[in-house]
């Protein structure tokens, strides 16, 4: 049958029937989204109070405390990640954009970073864990696991976004330096990584806001402490996915505020998250070459 | 100071891929050489060999002397960032460095190589180099502004500007005026007019009036055939090239007969 022996009623149907489909699932997707935040914000508010933010658990039974130490470990973390996982990232990213070309060596990495990105999040914190048996035996607990376990899982954004940064310089700026007798080096650092820097920290905060919320591998291998530890290497660091877990997988009796920490440390950590956004934003506006018009 | 050329037989290739072949021509200093010819016929690819910017590309290699003032370019123990920075290049589009404002544009060279300055001598520079490029009374009050907002052909006037402050003995030109208007076309001519009085200069055009108007001495570039490498048909005075050429080829390229 032609298309034009279609009847005209019929295509309008279906014309009608095919936005009405794309509206309802764009609806139905936008309504976990925003259910999910109106749970958090409305069971964790309440928890929010200059004491939460102050206080550890330490000695802490029913209610009162706060998640001073969870915050503490997940900043200290996730900063630890950051600067693992950042030098090398953006390393590797270079060598694949700059001097990767044609190699096997880079079609080498570029595949084992696709692995990398599918590794299960459990299986990065077994991984920080066995390596850390290793050096420390059977049982060891400290933040600086999490952090490694944690860049696992972010080197392969971090190598992701900067390549794909990289690669939007035009090869003619490129080609403007070595015309000018500025040998490869210096062009990659001083033309390359300036006119990306924008896109190069975003990416880097949008893949510190992946992980920050990881809790699987922090719990093995920097499990959960209810004081305040500043100390990366030694013993367990509370963060707040953890905090959060065990909160209400533990609550004690009763269980009321407990939960209401929990929901508490929710809260803070989404907040945490869209700061990170926000600064993404604030930094890739600050940066972009600025052009007069 | 400035620099005669002489190229014998030369091959480019590109991988395996003869792109150029068996070039020889020489290049007077302080004048101006233009290549033209039908497009793919490897001016571009030519006139990157002349400052080892074609080895830039993945594969790419050449076979033959290129030798200025008697050095060979391509000699064992010649560092093509050297040879860059005596042989300067102005691109077709113009590129100058958006994270950059104007002044720093213009000591891109120095700047990019970390090179030490006194802020008076980098004021000079910048001054003399604008000065030649005939940018200098359009922007010597933003000089702190980005190049990216000047207009095309103050762009590529920049361009100019940036290659001459290494100071360069050769300026090679890859078809600079072919993303430009009329009006910004006609001030970069001029200010080759007076370029070349210090500069070796080498310019690909594909504008054969602009070969005309500018150019000493041309050098017509041809393709034998379909996927067959470009040659060098004939060169010559620009005079003789554009009246009374040698080769047939030549007189109907010129005449708009083919390309
Ligand atoms: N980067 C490259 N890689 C492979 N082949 C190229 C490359 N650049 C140009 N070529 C080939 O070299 C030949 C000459 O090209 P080019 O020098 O750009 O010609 P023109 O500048 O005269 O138009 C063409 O066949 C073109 O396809
Ligand atoms: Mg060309």
């Amino acid at each position: 049958m032609s298309i034009l022996h279609t009847p005209m009623w019929r295509r309008r149907a279906v014309d009608r029937l095919a936005t009405v489909l794309v509206t309802g699932a764009f609806v139905l997707a936008l309504f976990p989204l925003f259910s999910i935040l109106w749970t958090v914000v409305s069971k964790g508010a309440p928890a929010l109070s200059p004491e939460f933010f102050t206080y550890s658990m330490r000695n802490v039974v029913g209610e009162g405390g706060g998640i001073y130490h969870a915050l503490v470990g997940t900043l200290l973390v996730t900063a630890a990640a950051t600067v693992i996982s950042v030098p090398i990232g953006l390393l590797t990213a270079i060598f694949l954009v700059e001097y990767g070309e044609g190699r096997r060596l880079a079609r080498w990495i570029r595949f084992l970073v696709d692995v990398m990105t599918g590794i299960p999040s459990i299986v990065a914190g077994l991984f920080a864990y066995a390596l850390f048996v290793v050096f420390f035996g059977e049982g060891v607990r400290m933040g600086f696991g999490g952090a490694v376990a944690l860049s696992v899982l972010m080197i392969p954004v971090v190598v992701r976004s900067c390549e794909e940064m990289l690669k939007l310089v035009p090869n003619e700026l490129r080609e403007a330096a070595y015309a000018l007798g500025v040998p490869k080096w210096r062009t990659v650092l001083k033309v390359v990584l300036p006119t990306s820097i924008a896109g190069i920290v975003t990416g880097i905060t949008l893949a510190i806001a992946r992980v920050i919320g990881e809790t699987a591998p922090l719990l093995v291998i920097a499990g959960l402490s209810d004081s305040v530890n500043f100390d990366l290497f030694h013993d367990r660091m509370a963060t707040l996915p953890v905090f959060a877990y065990s909160a209400v997988s533990s609550p004690g009796v009763p269980p009321g505020p407990s939960i209401d920490r929990a929901w508490g440390a929710a809260l803070v950590l989404l907040l945490i998250v869209m700061l990170l956004n926000l600064v993404a934003r604030l930094v890739s506006h600050l940066f972009s070459p600025k052009s007069e018009r | 100071m400035a620099t005669s050329i002489d190229v014998s037989d030369l091959n480019i290739y590109y991988g395996d891929f003869l792109a150029v072949e068996g070039v020889t021509i020489p290049i007077a200093a302080r004048s101006v050489t233009a290549f033209i010819g039908p497009s793919g016929c490897g001016k571009s690819t030519f006139l990157r060999s002349l400052n080892r910017m074609h080895e830039v590309v993945r594969g790419a290699r050449v076979e033959g002397k290129v030798l200025v003032d008697g050095e060979d370019l391509y000699g064992d123990d010649v560092d093509p960032v050297d040879v860059r920075r005596m042989v300067g290049m102005v691109f077709q589009r113009p590129n100058p460095f958006p994270t950059m404002s104007i002044y720093d544009n213009v000591l891109a060279g120095q700047r990019l190589n970390s090179k030490r300055m006194k802020k008076t001598d980098a004021d000079d520079a910048v001054e003399r180099a604008l000065r030649s490029a005939g940018l200098w009374a359009e922007v010597k009050d933003r000089l702190d502004r980005p190049g990216s907002g000047l207009s095309g052909g103050q762009q590529q006037r920049l361009c100019i500007a940036r290659a001459i402050s290494v100071e360069p003995e050769v300026l090679l030109m890859d078809e600079p005026c072919s993303a430009l208007d009329p009006i910004s076309t006609i001030v970069i001519e001029d200010l080759i007019h007076e370029l070349k009085a210090q500069y070796t200069i080498v310019i690909v055009t594909h504008n054969m009036q602009q070969a005309a108007r500018v150019s000493d001495t041309t050098a017509f570039f041809n393709l034998a055939g379909v996927g067959m490498p470009g040659r060098l048909v004939e060169h010559g005075a620009t005079e003789k090239i554009f009246s009374n050429p040698d080769e047939s080829a030549t007189e109907a390229y010129i005449q708009g007969r083919f390309g």
